[in-house]
């Protein structure tokens, strides 16, 4: 049985963990966190992960899916009509690592070891978002990530982060005058950044 | 943090930015903080530096915007990109300020301020002064400190310390209009109520002692109006006073046997007189002896002229011309063909009791020949009488004269390079408290002066300046000139000043404290009728018991 509650529903587990980033397997098929989006694994230390890639494609390598919907009306129906799919098919995501919490104290840098295999993986939200929004010292971690879009991430990140304080545009621009430290000489960068973030 | 971080520093006041570089001389760049509005902060404020072992005063003397990132410059952030133009101003996109380190404040307050020898390290917190700081620096108002304005955009009360400003001649510098009247009432108000020194006013426009004018044209009052039993204003024109509403205290007159031909040599620009005609007046001085300047006047044209120039070996054309030039001075209504007038001698009563005297010019004030003359020709027997008494006095402190400030204006017409080295007020101005007597030159074109005199002037006072060689002669010599040229040049021009020298422990821009209305009068203590009655009888109760 899932666990699902206001603040941490649980989307899946660890299936493979590196120091800076991690793979989660979801437990049900594309029931995928947002990208951009703040998710946290493990018990005793719980790392934090922003989502920067998420994929669906066929348990087994050598079998590809193959089109089933010529005869229904909606995808909806091809789902019904082959509920061997969620079996067949899975939904996978990849975090970067920006930071972790430990007795309760938040720090934004990499964890002395990245989350065990079989961690449960949970999105966050709200008050949680919050607090770890309120310093941007992780940006050097996340503009380390593996992906071509890592400021498209960092402004999905923002914009969600957006939602969950109380002064939305005051958040904004307290967090761009932060991470101008972490584009040295990149203004136009940065600039584009906070562009798809408009008000 | 996003979150966190005040715009206040440990001790409450407004915090402002770091140091990030420059030098003792010249100056330091403070990077301002994201929050702190560069328009927040003017040209002359002050701020105040902690570094690790001292506090650091300072003025803030240019302000800059800089960008971290050249791109910025090239392409800014349009106005369809608030957000981005909010982040990037005050970050990528930054105001900086240069401040010049002006004084260092020891953890021992008692050491008081000392002029700035080191500066403070790397990223050290910058504030705004706070009231406090400027107390600390400039002094509390009370005795022997004089309010004389307030710091730009503050509250604070900016005291002069009385004390040290009459122990050297000061000026007052400004162009027409800027309020230098204004600030010198003050003045002469201040070194009033402070007992250090009494004054002598040469009141050309007549408008210190009884009654003078704003800039608007409102009437405002004079010494004597606020300090009645203290002040005493004579008066060359008695009937221009008397217009005014004023019965002078003494209407001078001045005696043609008191002129000497040094009186005469002063007035040789203003007379328009040659080199030879204005040492002619020292041999006729020789020839004719006691009152010559009257027998000459008197001599008519033609043999007995003619053998006067001969005796004297001068050109006759030239004696006459002096003799034509000089006949102006009979047209003065106070020259008098008596002898025996004892105007100094009055002067040097009043003075010697303590009480101040304001010589008023009436309609005389629009001819500089007069100003020159009776101002040059008194001055120099209260100088010579100074001399007398400080030299009997030595070595007894106690039987010193109270200093003397003798108040001067247009003083380019007789400070001027020619003749500074002649006159008593160059006398004056170089050898200073010797004889307890001092200047207060008061001038719009600082630049006519000669520059020895300029150099000799302890305080500096200077409203608006913006002629280059005026703005040269008051700021030569002064440490830091060509900061405090910018900033001298950004003075409104009206009720605000720049002040330097001496009797200030670092150089300040202020707003000059108001003057004439009821209110700023209350402040030097007048009181009107109603209120001296009732104060009479509050004196009465308290010395009687109250009225039964």
């Amino acid at each position: 049985m899932v666990e699902k509650s206001q603040n941490g529903a649980r989307l899946g587990e660890v299936v493979e963990s590196t120091s800076t980033g991690f793979t989660t397997h979801c437990y049900r098929l594309d029931e995928l966190p947002p990208l951009g989006g703040l998710v946290r694994g493990g018990e005793t230390v719980q790392v934090y992960g922003i989502v920067y890639a998420a994929s669906t494609r066929s348990i087994d390598p050598a079998r590809h899916p193959i089109p089933r919907g010529s005869d229904v009306e909606s995808e909806e129906d091809v789902y019904r009509d082959n509920p061997q799919l969620e079996r067949l098919l899975v939904s996978e995501f990849q975090s970067v690592i920006v930071g972790y919490r430990l007795d309760d104290q938040v720090t934004r840098q990499l964890p002395p070891r990245p989350p065990r295999i079989h961690s449960f993986v949970r999105g966050c939200a709200g008050e949680e978002v919050r607090e770890f929004s309120a310093s941007m010292d992780f940006a050097p971690l996340l503009l380390a990530a593996s992906t071509t879009a890592q400021d498209e991430v960092l402004a999905a990140f923002l914009r969600l982060a957006r939602d969950s304080h109380p002064d939305p545009d005051g958040f904004l621009v307290r967090a761009g005058r932060e991470l101008v430290a972490h584009f040295p000489g990149q203004a136009q960068r940065l600039g584009g950044v906070l562009r798809r973030l408009a008000w | 943090m996003v979150n966190g971080g005040g715009a206040f520093d440990s001790l409450g006041r407004v915090r402002v930015g770091s140091v990030v570089s420059g030098s003792l001389t010249g100056g330091l760049e403070v990077r301002l903080d994201p929050e702190a509005s560069i328009e927040d902060i003017k040209v002359g404020a002050f701020v105040t530096m902690q570094g690790e072992r001292q506090r650091y005063f300072g003025v803030v003397t240019d302000l800059e915007l800089g960008a971290t990132d050249d791109s910025l410059r090239l392409n800014p952030p349009g106005l369809s990109d608030p957000l981005a133009a909010r982040v990037f101003a005050g970050t990528a996109a930054y105001g900086s300020i240069m401040v010049e380190p002006m004084l260092t404040v020891g953890a021992d307050a008692e050491d008081g301020p000392q002029p700035a020898k080191t500066i403070p390290p790397h990223f050290s917190e910058v504030s705004l002064a706070s009231e406090q700081d400027i107390q600390d620096v400039f002094g509390e108002e009370g005795p022997g400190h004089f309010w004389i304005g307030n710091p730009l955009d503050m509250e604070t009360r900016l005291c002069l310390n009385v004390a040290e400003l009459v122990k050297r001649s000061n000026g007052v510098f400004g162009k027409s209009g800027t309020g230098k009247t204004f600030l010198t009432r003050l003045l002469l108000m201040g070194i009033l109520q402070s007992g250090q020194a009494t004054n002598l006013v040469f009141d050309m426009q007549s408008e210190y002692g009884w009654m003078g004018y704003s800039e608007a044209n409102r009437q405002v009052k004079g010494l004597k109006q606020l300090f009645e039993s203290r002040v005493a204003v004579f008066s060359l024109d008695e009937e221009s006073s008397r217009r005014r509403g004023l019965s002078p205290d003494y209407v001078v007159r001045i005696g043609f046997d008191e002129v000497d031909a040094d009186d005469v040599r002063m007035l040789r620009e203003s007379l328009n007189l040659s080199e030879v005609a204005a040492d002619a007046s020292f041999e006729l001085e020789r020839h004719l002896g006691g009152n010559w300047l009257k027998k000459f006047l008197d001599y008519e044209g033609g043999e007995a002229f003619q053998e006067l120039a001969s005796v004297l070996n001068v050109n006759q054309a030239a004696l006459s011309s002096l003799r034509r030039r000089l006949a102006r001075l009979e047209r003065f209504g106070f020259m008098d063909d008596k002898t025996g007038h004892n105007s100094v001698n009055r002067i040097l009563d009043y003075l010697g009791r303590g009480m101040h005297v304001v010589l008023e010019f009436g309609r005389y004030g629009n001819d500089i020949s007069a100003y020159i003359l009776v101002a040059n020709l008194i001055t120099r027997r209260i100088y010579d009488r100074y001399q007398e008494l400080t030299e009997r006095a030595s070595g007894d402190d106690t039987q010193k004269p109270t200093p003397l400030v003798v108040t001067i204006e247009e003083a380019h017409k007789f400070l001027t390079r020619e003749v500074a080295g002649q006159t008593i007020f160059g006398n004056i101005a170089r050898e200073m408290r010797k004889y307890n007597v001092t200047l207060l030159v008061v001038d719009q074109r600082p630049s006519g002066i000669d520059d020895e005199v300029m150099s000799q002037l302890g305080t500096k006072i200077t409203c608006l300046l913006d002629n280059e060689r005026d703005v040269d002669a008051v700021l030569t010599g002064v440490s830091g000139s060509r900061k405090l040229r910018s900033v001298l040049s950004k003075l409104d021009s009206r009720q605000q000043a720049l002040a330097f020298g001496h009797a200030l422990p670092m150089p300040v821009v202020f707003h000059t404290r108001d003057y004439g209305t009821e209110e700023s009068y209350r402040e030097f203590g007048y009181m009107d009728e109603a209120e001296l009655q009732a104060q009479t009888e509050r004196d009465i109760e308290e010395l009687f018991g109250p009225a039964r």
